[in-house]
């Protein structure tokens, strides 16, 4: 029901109401979806069959076209989580709430499989599945804190109230993520001998370089697209548990 | 008295009434300490070695498994609202059972820890810089710990689920408190450990319950 005389809202606050939200940018998915696979279709292209292999590494340097990009989005995720938990915690933006908790599984998942990769990649290359090594290890830090935040989202019955109280706990991780980043590199170099293979060699050349670009903004649409799908089912869901909730009002007075 | 030192002695008053609790943990650190030579075998030198790794694991789980009772009994018998109404601010409430809590459940530990150093052979020096690591280091814990407590206190089924939370935030903790201890094969550098490792602790003590009581007021109205 709508009344015409009220003023328009803004945009900002269009948004703010779930429905006009999904009304608003589902037309955006297809877009969004098409433009993500062409980018996987050019950056699979130069990936496998226009970019040189590497003198030391061979052919398994194409990992990296898949490891990088899950690399950057683990905490490119978390960098979402965060502006949404501000969002939620300062403006009590409804769909901040959704974006928050649509995005940890998401960042979860990026975080396992640049993990997987990443082992996939040591093996002929270091000769080992693991190694304590700095970034894996803090990279596996953060995948155990994306773990803690989605069972902390399926531990709360209400999920209105739950958006609060992790937005603050996604911002204490926020600040802390530096910090074990920092605490884990001390603790590895005072452990490790310094054999290891690092990736910080001479600077790419373009024929890498450019695929490894593509790839990286393949999975970030790839991202922005799961994501924005992931909020209009978890609004879609959030309706359901309503009416849900409504017909057994009803029924339970009938 | 003032308020703020009225609720320290309230929560102290508290587990001192209610007994068992205390003892319990004492107990659950000790027993790691005990557990441990059964698993790698009761080889000294192995022991020592292992020994600052393994007082550090203890102390971690028996704070994290007493989380629960810093807002639960009060969430539960409304106490929390009541405090949440007081005069004074609730993050110094928070800050109040934060300094509490570590009394009432990191000091025994420390208390307790020569009877691991005993068990686990380590030697008088190495013990010391254990006491030492131990009294730096577990107020960041405690820090730690009221933020999961906090988050987890609306929750009814919660008492597993903060330690799971705080685990991968406390691995500073862990990292610098062990290195604060051990001096491993290269430079020692278990002097800037205890210095970092007191930067993390007054850190998190300044921040924590700050985020605790938003944590607490957001979950709760």
């Amino acid at each position: 029901m709508t009344t015409d005389t009220a003023p328009k809202p803004s945009l900002w606050n269009r948004l703010a109401h779930p429905g006009q939200f999904v009304a608003l940018t589902r037309s955006w998915l297809w877009p969004l979806t098409i433009v993500t696979a062409a980018l996987f279709a050019v950056g699979l292209w130069f990936a496998f069959f226009n970019s040189p292999e590497d003198y030391q590494m061979g052919d398994t340097v194409r990992i990296m076209y898949i490891h990088v990009p899950t690399a950057w989005l683990s905490q490119f995720v978390y960098g979402i989580m965060a502006v949404s938990a501000i969002g939620s915690l300062v403006w009590r933006h409804p769909m901040a709430d959704v974006s928050m908790k649509a995005a940890a599984p998401l960042g979860a998942t990026f975080t396992a499989l640049a993990l997987f990769t990443g082992s996939l990649w040591g093996r002929p290359t270091w000769g080992t599945f693991w190694e304590w090594d700095g970034r894996m290890t803090s990279t596996l830090v953060l995948l155990l804190i994306y773990l803690g935040i989605v069972a902390l989202w399926r531990a709360f019955d209400d999920q209105l109230r739950a958006a609060r109280v992790i937005a603050v706990f996604t911002l204490v991780g926020a600040i802390n993520i530096p910090i074990i980043k920092f605490s884990v590199d001390w603790w590895s170099t005072l452990h490790q001998p310094s054999s290891v293979f690092t990736m910080r060699g001479p600077h790419m050349p373009p024929s890498i370089l450019t695929p490894l670009l593509v790839m990286a903004i393949a999975f970030t649409m790839l991202f922005l697209t799961l994501h924005l799908k992931a909020m209009h089912t978890e609004v879609a869901r959030r309706r359901l548990m309503a009416l849900q909730r409504q017909a057994a009002q009803t029924g339970a007075s009938a | 008295m003032s308020a703020f030192a009225a609720v320290i002695a309230r929560e102290l008053r508290l587990s001192i009434r209610t007994g068992g609790d205390v003892l319990t943990l004492v107990l659950f650190f000790v027993m790691i300490g005990v557990v441990v030579p059964f698993a790698v075998g009761p080889d000294r030198d192995l022991l020592a070695r292992l020994a600052p790794g393994v007082v550090w694991i203890a102390a971690f789980l028996s704070m994290l498994l007493g989380l629960d009772r810093l807002f639960r009994a009060d969430h539960e018998d409304g106490t929390l609202i009541l405090l949440r109404h007081a005069d004074l601010p609730f993050s110094a409430i928070v800050a109040a059972k934060v300094i509490a809590h570590w009394i009432v459940s990191a000091v025994p530990l420390i208390v307790a820890s020569p009877l691991l150093a005993v068990m686990l052979a380590l030697d008088g020096a190495a013990f010391w810089r254990v006491v030492l690591s131990l009294l730096v280091g577990t107020p960041a814990l405690a820090a730690l710990g009221a933020i999961g407590a906090a988050v987890t206190v609306s929750i009814r089924r919660g008492g597993l689920i903060a330690p799971v939370l705080i685990l991968p935030l406390a691995v500073p903790v862990l990292i610098f408190g062990v290195g604060a201890i051990s001096t491993g094969p290269g430079p020692d550098l278990s002097g800037s450990a205890l210095l970092f490792l007191a930067a993390i602790s007054l850190i998190t003590l300044a921040l924590s319950p700050f985020a605790a009581a938003l944590a607490i007021s957001s979950g709760e109205d």
